[in-house]
């Protein structure tokens, strides 16, 4: 006969290092399904969003439409979004990716939208007189000059992304949400901890490394603020 | 479309609408979290903000709660608040996450709102000898009510949406049908109550975007 062991698992305490060193390897995969529906989604999003928003501009009478539609599926809570697109996707990841594809059209649409509206009519005259297409206007003038706001609202949807992930533990593909889940069940105080505080530490760092993108791609901002 | 119609079915079933777990239930706990964390919530926030945005101080927290509060997944807050003594006290947790959810948006929307205030128009108030007290609620107050009010809507349908997954965690409110729904393994209840979520969620936005073109003028700002 051992004694049962003594230490803070056995004492289901919040903060565990026990808890780390052995569930080292359910936490990595956590966190790469996390990462992974998170990018995934947005990058989706993303593919949408941006003809979605180009055309917006070009034809007004699009913008208005767009952006009601975007907007009434942002207004409908993310439980229910993936329970709507249940009967389509199934118990699947795709479900959880199409959910939060939608969240993330709204915050991107309307930010995209925002930076082209906001560049100047003197700009892309001077493009046109230069001798630029349409094509050419939008690609190397219009969305660059774009790109801030664009950037702007990219972090939004994907922070909200990473934390949206964790309602995906309903159908079993929430990442860290779904060690929460179970965490919740088992009364499991270091596991649901554990997972809570990467949710935010992913969300924090994928903001900042959006933020470095953004710096990189647009150096021109920096010259003429600093 | 199967599922749209057994969807249907199950919706118009009198049997589901009554009853503890019945949808009149689960539909008036829902619409009793929301108005009263709202209730608790401006009554937080916007004294708070108020007077931070009178005196201009401390914009910079008023500001960045409401990016951190963003960051912070709701499901989390539920269930770590529900593993804490307070999840031993009914609905706790989710009156506290609740509460804790809506604070940021009226927070954020009412300092701006006081902040964006034409100053000129304050020194008049100050040069025509109203104090400083008078000049928070008498001008800066009503000019920036366009700017709270859209806090306060932006606030009431994060609390619909928050009342939803607080069922996950255990909570009352619509959601419990969709948490239902998933145990029984019954798609038709599932969808059932995602329909009546969304039709709720889009009501409460409705209802304020009505509100908001009936109000006066003056307190509907310009877009």
């Amino acid at each position: 006969m051992t004694a049962p062991p003594d230490d803070c698992l056995a004492r289901n305490e919040w903060i565990c290092g026990e808890y780390l060193s052995t569930r080292r390897q359910i936490l990595m995969d956590a966190v790469v399904q996390h990462l992974q529906l998170t990018a995934v989604s947005v990058l989706i999003g993303l593919v949408i969003a941006l003809p979605l928003a180009v055309l917006a501009r070009r034809w007004g009478w699009a913008a208005g439409p767009v952006l009601a539609v975007t907007t009434i599926l942002y207004t409908i809570p993310s439980l229910a979004m993936f329970s709507l697109l249940l009967p389509v996707y199934g118990l699947s990841a795709s479900l959880v990716v199409a959910g939060l594809v939608l969240y993330s059209l709204t915050l991107l649409v309307r930010n995209i939208l925002a930076g082209l509206r906001a560049v100047p009519e003197e700009t892309r005259q001077a493009a046109r007189g230069m001798g630029y297409g349409p094509i050419r206007l939008l690609l190397t003038v219009e969305l660059p000059l774009a790109l801030p706001a664009a950037m702007a609202g990219l972090r939004i949807a994907m922070v909200s992304a990473v934390s949206l992930v964790t309602v995906g533990a309903i159908v079993g593909h929430g990442g860290l949400g779904n060690l929460i889940y179970a965490g919740m069940n088992t009364y499991f105080k270091a596991q649901v901890l554990t997972a809570s505080v990467l949710c935010v530490v992913i969300a924090i760092l994928a903001d900042v490394l959006l933020l470095g993108v953004q710096r990189l791609l647009t150096p021109w901002t920096r010259a003429t603020r600093g | 479309m199967t599922t749209l119609t057994d969807a249907w079915d199950w919706l118009t079933d009198s049997a589901h609408w009554a009853g503890d777990d019945g949808i009149w239930h689960r539909l008036l706990q829902h619409l009793v979290l929301t108005v009263v964390c709202l209730v608790i919530s401006c009554l937080i926030a916007l004294p708070i903000a108020l007077v931070l945005g009178h005196l201009g101080k401390g914009g910079a927290l008023a500001v960045n709660i409401s990016n951190i509060g963003r960051a912070v997944p709701t499901f989390a807050v539920l269930v770590l608040l529900l593993l804490t003594p307070i999840g031993d006290w009914g609905e706790g947790p989710t009156v506290v996450a609740l509460v804790l959810f809506a604070l940021p948006p009226l927070l954020t929307n009412a300092y701006v709102g006081m902040r964006e205030v034409d100053r000129s128009v304050v020194q008049a108030a100050r040069g025509m000898g109203m104090t400083g007290r008078q000049t928070m609620v008498q001008v800066e107050l009503p000019l920036a009510l366009p700017m709270i009010l859209n806090g306060v809507r932006i606030a009431a349908v994060q609390l619909v949406a928050t009342a939803t997954i607080a069922a996950l965690a255990g909570g009352g409110g619509l959601g419990r049908i969709i948490t239902a729904g998933f145990n029984l393994a019954s798609t038709p209840q599932v969808v059932a109550g995602a329909v009546l979520v969304a039709a709720f969620a889009l009501i409460v936005e409705g209802v304020f975007e009505i509100a908001e073109r009936l109000a006066p003028h003056w307190a509907r700002g310009s877009r």
